[in-house]
């Protein structure tokens, strides 16, 4: 390409951006340093005096620090969950590619399933009850970790594959047992699908709302999300304050994503050369 | 971003030193925590906890602690699924009448007629929170409503209107209203449930004219679209959207912007519970004077009256782990002093059904337009909410279709009768 | 997220040859956890919901109505739009991320200005919660203050009710999922499109093709992997879509958005439990229904191999 052209058409997708994906963002940030006056009248407009620091405040005061109890849960229930989904969906998809047997269709038939069955809601919701998990943290982390199963057996299956079984052959005759050879040869070269995997599922988990608002009810549970739902209809003439508690439970996510950048990119790069 | 985070670091370790000192206290005076869940308006969240405040000053050794939950739908599934599941607080605020009998209450509550004061309550409001089985499970939190319109009083002086008896009389103010260039019927469709006044507050008019309609209704006899008094509110919802009298944003409009549009005179008719008495003082206080109601009117202009609400049931839960407690709590509620409490906290949207409890004299000008009809004989008639166990929860949304010209009146009405026979069957009613 | 998603979804893949010795080193216990959790958790729960499917429940107790529920739901008058609504929703945001997703793909990989910060930006809305971005487009669609519709004015357009009028409702709904997720299939693209090797692309131009026939003969079909895979993976998503229709319109304007995650989560709010849980069989149905014969049909070229 011509360095014309990379201008141009470099130029003409930057403008582009700004208005498709600055502008919605723009908007929170502006509407979160308004006052309550300004912030309902919905406008696009730099704000009169700028009450960023009080709104956050306001909306971490709300209810007892409730915001602050929600980011414990939250930060909690995310790192289990992927915690969990990496180590079982990690073996789960070394197997399933290492080892052919007359497990692996039927295992592929359920990994399958779960990625496309939606979950069924209230029978979970009545088990749950019935076993002591409903409404307790670690029976909302099994349920994520249950749910996001597939999709992570999936990109490990796929990457274990490009992973050549003479290593693992070299650690057999080095004398290692399944368990060494797994944690100590093959899960460390997992690490760019590890990476996506963290990213994908905590995004996931963290931004979930809805199995939140199902297997979660309860003061001391709430989720970061659940605060946002919650605070929609009392905030109903805030905007500000709404606007306000967006912005800070987008913090996390941002970070992890900017932690991991360079390696998502690498990562699913590297997952997609065999396809 | 710094900044932001040490902001937020002294703030959490701020509370967590307050969760525990409230912890550490709690233990040392071995005291019994009372949980209370109602619904996150703010009037309700304020009436409770200074409810919950006065309790606690009586009882020393007893804490309240207020839960809150979301309203509407969210807030039906919130209870229905604790109440199901065992995990429903200590107590519990919720609506009496269909959506009481909805939650399972012979199943679920502990009946209440054994409390000291059980005999303040009035008789009209024990028939809303009786159980199949005859016994009662609720005391009243908060005032009867009426439902029916919400007007403009500047708007009516300005334009020389009078409060209108008849359907007629009322369509012809609109019809001024708009020549005078501003929204006549204020609907706000972004909160669905206020879709549904013009139907369910016109009962007054179809009890008027079909005595046993909630009767044969319960028993899945009369239906909405075969019974052409009932179908009256869908069609004039459909009427005053075809003759254009709506504000241009009823589609995307809140709860609080139609309040504030009728406070501040950009409409002039809010069909509406009278409970929005409290958000117009909290969104508009300096218009509280300046909104009136009246009831919805029917055909003929002899026969004017009231469809009324009945306040939300206190309610405990078999699960209760403090069952004497709370039982001194509902005790309480139904005490002219409890009356004083609420009415001091967020004011009072209509008459308590507690026996010999007071309204002050200087009520908003909502709330002294709407007594005049509790005062006189046969001026009003409950919802049919409080007189049939059934109330179909897709109403809301049909409601919304037929006041946006998106489905007929006759159509919508058609509709309501299969959401209502889902619920019927539900509940397990003979006849469907 | 990569293009292998295609090998399982048909369910054939020519099995490694078993080498007897390093059996033991893989061991089918590694699939215990795992499994255990998934049956109890999502299993079981899934078998049940078959049988409560045909049962009037309360959670306590039940009653047996047979098929009663399955032909309740599809009386529902809305039910019919509900289908109809799911099967727009899920062609239309996956249709849209794909040919964006690779258009993206095909800018974000090529030598322009600006490109990290391309990449960034588009890819940022997948991190926001889906609550927080229905309510930001809630917001800025508002028929009269809404920022869209304030900026048409100004070009002198009068925009519709984006989330009021029936016939935009549940396109607009559908044009926020894409601007949420179409960066997920753009990254998708990007990498599929930077393993295709370079000398195919010397090789055509050698032979002299345009920009336009290396991109129709080269890499669209080198790309197909990714295809794949944004196709299975946003048509599932778009069918079983609900965080967003429900924080944008909730189904509305009355009932003209629904989709049938939204009338079985309705269902369940109204404390209609069997009702809710056929409204999830019948989901499930039409979920396996579409992306079963789908993907076997996308795969059919990769197994040829």
């Amino acid at each position: 390409m011509n360095r014309a052209r990379r201008y141009i058409v470099g130029g003409v997708a930057i403008v582009a951006s700004i208005f498709v994906f600055l502008v919605p963002f723009a908007f929170i940030i502006l509407t979160a340093m308004k006052d309550k006056k300004q912030a309902a009248l919905r406008e696009f407009s730099w704000p009169k005096e700028i009450h960023l620091w009080d709104n956050i405040v306001e909306v971490i005061e709300t209810r007892d620090y409730q915001l602050l109890t929600a980011f414990v849960n939250s930060s909690i229930i995310t790192v289990a969950s992927v915690t969990l989904l990496v180590i079982f969906g990690a073996m789960v998809g070394f197997v399933l590619q290492r080892r052919p047997s007359r497990w692996t269709k039927i295992v592929s038939f359920f990994v399958l399933a779960g990625l496309i069955m939606p979950p069924a809601v209230v029978p979970t919701i009545w088990l749950m009850q019935s076993i002591g998990l409903f409404k307790t943290m670690h029976g909302f982390v099994l349920v994520q970790v249950a749910y996001g199963l597939s999709f992570t057996v999936l990109l490990f299956k796929n990457f274990v594959s490009t992973i050549p079984r003479e290593l693992d052959e070299a650690a057999i005759i080095d004398g290692a047992g399944p368990v060494r050879l797994f944690f100590q040869v093959v899960l460390p070269l997992l690490k760019p699908v590890v990476v996506t995997v963290i990213v994908v599922q905590a995004v996931a988990i963290f931004n979930d709302f809805t199995n939140a608002l199902y297997y979660l009810p309860g003061k001391q549970n709430v989720t970061v999300q659940l605060t946002l739902f919650n605070f929609q209809s009392q905030f109903l003439t805030q905007f500000n304050l709404l606007f306000a508690n967006i912005l800070l439970i987008t913090i996390p996510p941002l970070l992890v994503y900017m932690f991991f950048n360079r390696q998502i990119v690498a990562g699913m790069t590297a997952g997609a050369v065999k396809g | 971003m710094l900044n932001f985070k040490t902001g937020t670091l002294v703030s959490a370790i701020a509370g967590i030193l307050m969760g525990m000192t409230a912890a550490s206290g709690s233990a040392w005076a071995d005291d019994v925590t009372l949980s209370f869940l109602v619904d996150n308006a703010p009037s309700t969240v304020a009436t409770a906890e200074a409810l919950a405040a006065a309790f606690e000053a009586k009882n020393p050794g007893v804490n309240v602690e207020v839960e809150s939950r979301p309203g509407g739908g969210d807030g039906d599934n919130i209870i229905k699924t604790r109440l199901a599941t065992g995990e429903m607080t200590d107590v519990f605020m919720y609506n009496s009448g269909s959506l009481f009998q909805a939650i399972n209450p012979v199943q679920n509550l502990v009946p209440l007629d054994d409390l000291s004061n059980f005999g303040n309550v009035l008789d009209s409001f024990k028939s809303v929170v009786t159980g199949t089985d005859g016994k009662v499970y609720g005391v009243p939190f908060g005032t009867a409503m009426g439902g029916g319109i919400l007007y403009n009083k500047k708007i009516y002086a300005e334009l020389g209107l009078s409060v209108p008896k008849s359907w007629a009389e009322f369509m012809a103010n609109n019809e001024k209203v708009k020549a005078a260039g501003k929204a006549a019927v204020i609907q706000t469709f972004g909160d669905t449930w206020t879709s549904q006044l013009f139907v369910l507050g016109d009962f007054f008019n179809v009890q008027k004219a079909v005595p046993s309609f909630a009767a044969d209704y319960t028993a899945g006899k009369a239906k909405y679209a075969s019974t052409p008094a009932a179908m009256k509110g869908f069609e004039r919802q459909e009427e005053v959207f075809k003759a254009g009298y709506l504000n241009e944003d009823f589609a995307a409009a809140t709860f609080t912007d139609g309040v504030q549009k009728v406070a501040t005179g950009e409409g002039a008719h809010y069909p509406m519970l009278t409970f929005a008495v409290s958000n117009i003082k909290e969104l508009a206080p300096d218009n509280l004077g300046d909104v009136g109601f009246f009831a919805i009117p029917g055909d003929d202009a002899a026969s004017n009256g009231l469809t009324t609400w009945m306040p939300g049931g206190f309610y405990i839960p078999k699960t209760t782990k403090h069952l004497e407690e709370a039982k001194a709590f509902a005790n309480f509620i139904a005490t002219t002093e409890a009356c004083d409490v609420q009415t001091a906290a967020a004011g009072a949207a209509g008459p308590y059904l507690v026996k010999d409890c007071t309204l002050p004299s200087d009520v908003p000008p909502v709330v002294s337009d709407m007594l005049p009809y509790f005062q006189t004989e046969g001026a009003t008639a409950p919802a049919l909410e409080f007189l049939s166990p059934i109330k179909g929860p897709a109403l809301e949304q049909i409601t919304v279709e037929v006041g946006s010209g998106i489905r007929a009146a006759a159509d919508g009405a058609a509709l309501y009768d299969e959401d209502v026979k889902k619920q019927a069957q539900q509940l397990g009613l003979p006849g469907w | 997220m990569t293009a292998e998603l295609s090998a399982p979804l048909a369910g054939v893949r020519p099995l490694n040859r078993a080498r007897p010795q390093l059996v033991t080193a893989y061991p089918s216990w590694f699939y215990l956890p795992a499994a255990l959790i998934y049956g109890v958790l999502f299993l079981f729960p899934t078998i049940a919901s078959l049988f409560f499917s045909l049962t009037r429940w309360t959670l306590f107790d039940w009653t047996f109505i047979g098929l009663g529920n399955f032909e309740q739901f599809f009386r529902e008058p809305f039910l019919f739009q509900g289908l109809v609504n799911t099967l727009i929703y899920g062609v239309v945001t996956s249709g849209a991320k794909v040919v964006l997703g690779l258009l993206l793909g095909l800018l974000l990989t090529s030598d322009i200005i600006g490109r990290g910060y391309l990449r960034a930006v588009v890819f940022f809305p997948v991190l926001v919660s889906t609550v927080g971005v229905g309510i930001t487009f809630t917001t800025m669609m508002h028929p009269t203050q809404g920022l869209l519709n304030e900026s048409l004015a100004l070009l002198g357009i009068k925009g519709p009710g984006w989330l009021t009028d029936p016939r935009f409702a549940l396109l607009s709904v559908a044009a926020v999922d894409v601007w949420k997720g179409v960066g997920l299939a753009t990254v998708i693209y990007m990498a599929g499109i930077v393993s295709i090797g370079s000398e195919y692309y010397e090789a055509a131009k050698i032979d002299g093709a345009t920009a336009w026939q290396r991109f129709w003969t080269i890499t669209l079909p080198l790309v197909k992997p990714a295809t794949v895979t944004v196709v299975t993976l946003s048509l599932i998503g778009g069918l079983r879509s609900f965080d967003l229709i429900w924080a944008m319109t909730k189904g509305g304007p009355g009932f003209t958005s629904d989709v049938i995650a939204s009338v079985i989560y309705k269902q369940y709010q109204a404390g209609f439990y069997g009702l809710s849980t056929a409204g999830n069989v019948v989901l499930f149905m039409m979920v396996a229904v579409i992306i079963v014969p789908l993907s076997w049909f996308l795969n059919r070229g990769e197994t040829d191999r």
